[in-house]
């Protein structure tokens, strides 16, 4: 079946020969970046120091300085291909400590001042007859535990189920579609949105004024469900469908094969997604605001009453921080340590679940 | 436990394409039956016809009658989930469960249907499985590893061992040496020696000398041109097709002269 068409064209020897290169170039000693790097610091210092300057702007000019000189010192030695390669690993580098700047900047921050308060106190007393200093966040941080939780219960069973409908039975039907573009447009809303929706509901199914628990879970939810159904979504597509068909071919039914061998296979991805979800959420202020409101005592019972969570807590302590301010002030911001200590927590136990549950061996 | 699995005029889509068209073909018990042609004539499609796996790709359909025990696979009331406990299937390439050690592998079958067994009875299962498939000897020892820790050739072997576990009455292999090394295929072409005295086996393969080993019957499928459906060309038993067949297509294909 194989048909030649015509000659097949050859280089020239003359064209071959221009590609040829040599094996060997001269080359950059290996402490060269380094050498470039604080020979530009120093030049940055050395321009900026006599006006009085900042760090940031010897940073800046250090960082252009490193570009220019790698670019110069590589281009005349090595060449113009080692050239580019080192100016932009020196790129990408730049980008990474740019990136590092505000998360180092805000774990600082909130260590810091919050250290003041991250004390025995603080975890084990409520906000009840507290005015002035001392008090604690034990009812928040049992609040933000109750809701968060409330919220995974709601809305894993219900984001599970539809990435398994969406993978296993919708395929490429017009409702799969449909769903699809509603998660995708659920993913971009506002949590204040959600928020305003589940007062809306309440409003009119039991009636104004209503500030529970339940009623902060379905915000939540409504938030992590679609968080939920892509990540599960995701890790569902990657099962691979020889897995599937082994389990047909040994004659079980459908359901069993997702349930025992799909979800099976798939469950420490999706067990790593439901975590960060609820760690996505566990740090939304503005839908519990609205829905929960704060109260100064502990609440475990979210079908009854206002409760406190720790981003409410700590909202309402440094904007209302009474007298004197400094305590409420310093409260805010160990409530704020303790929410990223705890989605922290949740962010290693992801970790650890992923690591459990993957599946042993390989090929 | 054997069966014959007599097939009229069956015609396979994928949705409004005819695939494979018309085959008619009696699979003998107790028989190896190896099932030749160039790829995309519909040779695989039809071994997934035979044990109604076709029917999982979204759109596929088939028309016409597979008979096995009197009993016509296709009609209304038959349950797919139950014509696979009878017919089960060995793939191309080893797809053992990843979450599932050895011994789980083996006793998939039983445990993924939740049927009740006795720990010594499965244990039982599990080594005749084994025993069966020819790798007991070489996992004898770590039935409580990973199935996918074993090589290429030994993960086959567990899944032919899976797949034997349901007892089946007829075994499918589509292809089941075309990822395995030389001594590996030795290994399974044996098993498939030995399997034939129990059950009957439908094997698709592209290499001719390893029908011409392992069968008794050979089916040549052949197709017309690109976008046409393939067709079973003939069918006889293997001595005649390799070496006096009927059709002057099977002696091309077979000679190497083909196309």
């Amino acid at each position: 079946m194989t048909t030649t068409t015509g000659k097949n064209p050859q280089p020239s020897r003359e064209a071959l020969q221009a590609i040829d290169q040599p094996l060997s170039k001269a080359a950059l000693p290996r402490w060269a970046p380094w050498g470039v790097l604080v020979l530009s610091v120093v030049v940055a210092l050395a321009v900026l120091l006599p006006g009085g300057t900042s760090a940031g702007a010897v940073a800046v000019l250090a960082a252009l300085l490193h570009l220019v000189l790698t670019a110069a010192v590589s281009g005349a030695k090595e060449g113009s291909r080692k050239a580019k390669d080192r100016v932009v690993t020196a790129l990408v580098t730049i980008a990474f400590l740019i990136a590092m700047v505000p998360l180092v900047s805000v774990v600082w921050t909130v260590v810091s001042r919050g250290a003041a308060r991250f004390d025995a106190q603080f975890f084990t007393w409520s906000m009840q007859g507290v005015i002035g200093e001392g008090g604690g966040g034990l009812h928040a941080i049992w609040g933000t535990v109750v809701v968060t939780l409330l919220a995974a219960l709601i809305s894993v069973p219900i984001g599970l189920l539809t990435a398994v409908y969406l993978v296993e039975y919708g395929a490429r039907s017009a409702l799969a579609r449909a769903i699809t573009f509603l998660v995708d447009v659920m993913t971009g809303i506002p949590s204040i949105v959600a928020g305003l929706f589940v007062v809306a509901l309440f409003a009119l199914v039991v009636g104004p004024q209503m500030r529970i628990g339940l009623m902060g879970a379905i915000a939540l939810s409504v938030l992590m469900i679609p968080t939920v159904v892509r990540s599960t979504e995701e890790m569902l597509k990657l099962v691979p469908n020889d897995l599937r068909e082994a389990a047909y071919a040994l004659g079980v039914p459908k359901w069993r094969t997702i349930v025992k061998v799909v979800l099976r296979t798939s469950v420490s991805g999706i067990a790593t997604g439901v975590t960060l979800a609820v760690a996505r959420v566990a740090g939304e202020t503005a839908p519990l605001l609205l829905t929960l409101g704060l109260t100064v005592g502990t609440n475990f019972n979210p079908f009854e009453g206002r409760m406190a969570t720790l981003p409410v807590f700590a909202y309402y302590q440094y904007t209302q921080p009474g007298v004197p301010a400094q305590a409420g002030v310093d409260r805010a911001w160990t409530a704020a340590l303790v929410l990223i200590i705890l989605v922290m927590a949740l962010n290693l136990f992801a970790r650890l679940i992923s690591r459990l549950f993957a599946p042993k061996g390989s090929r | 436990m054997s069966k014959l699995i007599d097939v009229s005029d069956l015609n396979i889509f994928y949705g409004d394409f005819l695939a494979v068209e018309d085959v008619n073909m009696t699979i003998e018990p107790r028989a190896v039956t190896a099932l030749i042609g160039p790829s995309g004539c519909g040779k695989s499609t039809f071994l997934r016809s035979l044990n109604r796996m076709h029917e999982v790709i979204p759109g596929a359909r088939v028309e016409g009658k597979v008979v096995m025990d009197g009993q016509d696979l296709y009609d209304k009331d038959v349950d797919p989930v139950s014509v696979r406990q009878h017919i089960g299937m060995v793939f191309q390439r080893p797809n053992p469960f990843p979450t599932m050690s050895i011994y789980e592998n083996v006793a998939a079958g039983v445990r993924l249907n939740a049927k009740r067994m006795k720990k010594s009875d499965l244990d039982d299962l599990v080594e005749s499985s084994l025993r069966g498939a020819n790798l007991w000897n070489e996992v004898k020892d770590r039935l409580d590893k990973p199935g996918m820790g074993l090589s290429g050739g030994q993960q086959q072997r567990l899944c032919i061992a899976r797949a034997i576990a349901i007892r089946p009455s007829v075994l499918l292999m589509d292809e089941p040496c075309s990822a395995l090394d030389p001594i590996s295929t030795l290994a399974v072409e044996d098993l498939i020696g030995e399997l034939k005295n129990e059950y009957t086996i439908v094997i698709v393969t592209h290499n001719m000398q390893q029908a011409a080993r392992v069968s008794d019957q050979t089916g040549f499928f052949n197709l017309a041109g690109v976008g046409k459906p393939g067709k079973l060309v003939e069918i006889d038993s293997t001595s005649t097709i390799f070496s006096n067949p009927s059709q002057k297509a099977t002696e091309d294909y077979i000679s190497g002269r083909f196309g």
